[in-house]
């Protein structure tokens, strides 16, 4: 920000210095000069940015005053990611940049002589040469495929393009895996497409939405929420099935209390009651459908009866909520659901689920799916990238061949050494994900780290991964760089922009640069032909008739749908889905070729030992994952997580509200720090319920060391689902201890 | 002119997203708050009912906290808004032992805080930071004595309750139950 005459002025006459102009000096003194209303008026500017707090990236207006401080950050009105309205993690965002915990320089680490290791604070250039010094040395000894990407989050573009040109593809993100690859692989075995984020569901027109675990309302997916809402209003039936009462579930019509892990069960029962009544859309099976006859068969004893057996949900109850969807349909929406790895056989359950929505005609029917349009912009030019000889599904020869992206677990185990691999990853660099707590197993994902020759950790907060790296970079958080644009697919296609609202605090810096100058380092110069970012992101927005200059303007730029391409099916038209078959595959001729079920089928899952009971764990509203652990504004909000307690078993422990106990697992395993007891009739009692992101241990995150406790320590047993590689991870139970167990935990 | 909030309590989810809009809306030091989430549930599994709902003051037609402030810090402003003169409060505490709500906190500056309709938004024809910023939109705020308000239409075509009827305050936030 400019530094006018006028602000010198005023500065000096309350008796500061000039000399301190621009800093958080001059800062006070115009505040208590002005007052914030007049300040507001006065000085107001506004910068587009789109949100970086979650993945949902609602595009959003940040305000600064004239000393440069973000006062608020408030939802774009024409975004239809939040329509004006953000989230309160997205409203309280500028505490990610106030965060006084910020990583602020970069840190390599350095072995003193007795071998004591610590970080170093080293300048951007010195950082840059050990990073491309670990990564050349790499790529001569083993080939550059063994440097691999994890990432989650805006940055990651600009890193994966410096991977690829130096010659990996081995990018992953934990957000398939981990969480929704098994909905995309069931959603392509049987519609032909997977469905991306944000979800096409038309919540909003919707008769009926039946959600399947999925805890809408505490996970904050605003567009859905907002949806959700206005459902409501409208009188839609919401069935919530979940062990746990959400506030999903309070908000229900209905609400199946199912025993865990017995979700396969219900769904099979409501196919077969949906095809046996006669309650599916007859015209859309047989206009646009694949093994109808087939699946009849196979559902022929899946009665609710059968069903009630083994979910606890009674039969009458099955019966009246298949004839809730049907009688909404195809206004009806059998919520696929984002984190979905739960049991190994996750993809199964989402065929389910996906069948369901196809017997009831949903998918690309209003009140439904609808399907999405998007624009994708060309990339700034550059070579081709060389062709990698060898990547991470070498180490898994014939597995996972339906996974359409790599998988963060897959990429993990391929670190690790055998004698049956070729390719052992040797480097790392992690761009905002906190592997520690995103990857189940910690035990395992240490383990590959020791065998890393190369840990390069991008993130704004010093999270628990920044301990094991050899070179950390500290970028500036969303409110301080540019990015790559975000083009999104939904109703209509929208451009979004993310600019800085004010300069980066500290010695941190964007990904954008980082990349570049490592790539420059890396002798890849001719990947980054371009001087900034600013000029990459003019050069692509003029490709489609827009500029940087007027996407300052707008912020958010709505373009029209491709005009042949209808919100929803065209009642009179043929569609060619892009299965094998060209029809919605209700037997999935792609998973029967990988030697998988076509159909989906229901197998027992192992049930807590005595005394243990299933670790069930989600998301709150105010907070992502671990990366908002240490946020001053959302800490606020909630500074801890709790375990959830049925009364019943609080009884049997003798637990009341408040008390900290630590919870075993039955491995053994220990969480490092104690969590507080809230006593609930909204849990059942053969499980526990806990907030996941708490538990944190590293002193340097100031609000949340020791804070609560961590689900991702007591996720020991994972349950590979076989057909993509995602990790099932709630085959976990945990006991109770009110004293502290002898044993530490894992972090 | 009588101002008023009505809170539908079958939308909110609790997010608490009204809570940090207040936050950043009024510079409220972090650690304190204006507007806080209340979760009452009944029952015992599996049947249960769990209400939600955003609280703050109630900008209540008979209030305590004006008629026991001794200096005339608590006041009632334009439309019936509760108001606190920051530099005619002594900070004496004498209001927050008054509300049956515990709507008002001392600010660390000495004198006694809390919502203020955000009148300043108001003045200019916007909605308070939590109404604007809502999610589910399950806030409606505006003037009862216009029957075309979003409050007044509202509160005529839903069942309504307020807060500690009991405690006879008349209060102006109303939850839609």
């Amino acid at each position: 920000m400019k530094t006018t005459r006028r602000d010198f002025i005023k500065i000096s006459a309350l008796g500061l210095g000039a000399a301190t102009i621009g800093g958080s000096v001059a800062t006070a003194a115009t505040k208590s000069f002005f007052g914030a209303d007049k300040l507001n008026k006065l000085m107001t500017k506004r910068t587009a940015t789109y949100c970086e707090v979650c993945f949902w990236q609602c595009a959003a207006w940040a305000y600064t005053d004239g000393a440069d401080n973000i006062k608020k950050v408030i939802g774009h009105p024409d975004d239809p990611h939040c329509n004006g309205r953000l989230c309160p993690r997205g409203t309280g965002g500028v505490g990610m940049y106030n965060d006084k915990d910020r990583l602020k320089t970069p840190l390599i680490r350095v072995t003193d002589k007795n071998g004591k290791q610590t970080f170093r604070e080293a300048s951007w250039d010195e950082a840059f040469d050990v990073i491309a010094q670990g990564m050349k040395k790499i790529a001569q000894e083993h080939g550059p495929e063994c440097v691999a990407l994890f990432t989650h989050g805006s940055g990651g573009k600009f890193w994966g393009h410096l991977l690829k040109a130096y010659g990996s593809n081995n990018i992953s993100a934990p957000s398939y895996a981990q969480c929704r690859g098994p909905r995309e692989v069931a959603w392509q075995g049987t519609f032909g497409e997977g469905l991306g984020s944000p979800e096409p569901i038309d919540i909003r027109d919707t008769k009926c939405l039946v959600l399947i675990g999925s805890h809408l309302g505490e996970n904050m997916h605003n567009g859905q929420i907002q949806e959700m809402s206005d459902a409501i209003d409208k009188d839609a039936t919401i069935i919530t099935v979940d062990p746990r009462f959400s506030t999903a579930a309070s908000h229900s019509k209905y609400w199946l209390p199912i025993k865990p892990a017995t979700d396969i069960a219900l769904l099979l029962s409501w196919i077969h009651v949906l095809i046996n009544q006669g309650w599916y859309d007859k015209a859309y099976v047989e206009k646009h459908t694949y093994g109808f006859e087939l699946l009849k068969t196979h559902v022929k004893d899946f009665t609710p009866e059968w069903a009630y057996g083994i979910t606890t949900i009674k039969p009458d109850v099955i019966r009246k909520t298949a004839r809730e969807m049907f009688n909404a349909a195809p206004s009806v929406i059998v919520h696929p659901g984002r984190h979905v790895t739960w049991y190994g056989d996750d993809t199964q359950r989402l065929r389910a689920v996906a069948i369901l929505n196809a017997l009831l005609g949903s998918w690309g029917r209003r009140g439904g799916f609808y399907l999405s349009d998007g624009i994708s912009l060309p990339q700034f030019p550059h070579p081709p990238y060389p062709k990698p000889k060898r990547n991470w599904k070498d180490a898994f020869p014939g597995q996972y061949n339906l996974a359409d992206s790599a998988l963060a677990n897959g990429i993990c185990d391929a670190t690790l050494p055998a004698a049956s691999r070729d390719c052992t990853i040797k480097g790392w660099i992690v761009n905002g994900t906190n592997l520690i707590f995103t990857l189940p197993n910690i035990e395992n994902t240490k383990k590959a780290i020791e065998n890393l020759d190369l840990l390069v950790v991008i993130d704004t907060m010093p999270m628990e991964i920044t301990g094991y790296a050899d070179v950390i970079l500290p970028e500036c958080t969303y409110l301080e760089r540019y990015d790559e644009l975000r083009t999104s697919r939904h109703r209509y296609p929208t451009i979004a922009l993310r600019e800085p609202a004010v300069e980066p605090q500290y010695n941190s810096k964007p990904g954008w640069w980082m990349a570049k100058q490592l790539g420059h380092k890396l002798g890849l110069d001719e990947y980054f032909k371009y001087n900034d970012i600013e000029e990459v992101l003019d050069w692509q927005l003029k490709q489609v008739g827009s500029s940087l200059d007027e996407m300052k303007r707008l912020g958010v730029k709505k373009l029209d749908r491709d005009a042949f391409a209808p919100l929803y099916f065209n009642e009179n038209e043929a569609v060619e889905f892009f299965t094998n078959t060209g029809k919605i595959e209700l037997y999935a001729t792609s998973f029967i070729n990988e030697g998988f079920d076509p159909m989906p089928k229901y197998t027992p899952h192992p049930e807590p030992p005595e005394g243990y009971y299933r670790l069930n764990y989600g998301r709150a509203p105010m907070h992502t994952f671990s990366r908002t652990a240490n946020n001053p504004n959302l800490t606020d909000l909630m500074d801890e997580n709790t375990v959830w307690v049925n009364p019943k078993v609080a009884k049997v422990w003798s637990l009341e509200n408040d008390q900290y106990v630590w919870l075993e697992n039955q491995d053994g395993v220990v969480t490092s720090f104690p969590i507080k007891v809230r006593v609930t009739e909204r849990i059942r009692w053969d499980s526990v319920y806990m907030v996941h992101g708490f538990g944190h241990k590293n002193e340097k995150l100031s609000r949340a060391n020791g804070r609560g406790a961590s689900d991702s320590e007591l996720i020991t047993n994972v349950m590979v689902d076989p057909i993509m590689g995602g990790t099932g991870m709630r085959g976990n139970f945990v006991t109770f201890h009110t004293k502290k167990p002898a044993k530490g935990g894992l972090l | 002119m009588r101002y008023a909030m009505a809170i539908d309590t079958k939308k909110c989810v609790g997010c608490s997203d009204c809570v940090v809009a207040c936050q950043t809306e009024n510079d409220v030091p972090i650690g304190y708050c204006r507007d806080w989430v209340v979760e009452v549930t009944d029952g015992t599994y599996p049947q249960l009912e769990t209400e939600i709902r955003s609280e703050r003051c109630n900008h209540c037609d008979n209030s305590p906290c004006v008629r026991c402030c001794p200096t005339g810090a608590s006041h009632y402003a334009e439309g019936g808004i509760v108001l606190v003169t920051k530099n005619e409060c002594i900070g004496c505490g004498a209001c927050i032992q008054s509300c049956p709500y515990d709507a008002r906190y001392t600010h660390p500056d000495g004198y006694v805080d809390k919502c203020t309709f955000c009148m300043h938004r108001v003045k200019k024809g916007m909605e308070p930071a939590c109404v604007a910023v809502c999610p589910t939109k399950c806030m409606y705020f505006g003037d009862l004595d216009d029957p075309n308000s979003p409050v007044s239409k509202i509160l005529k075509t839903r069942k309504f309750k307020v807060l500690a009827p009991e405690a006879g305050t008349k209060p102006n936030v109303y939850y839609l139950i």
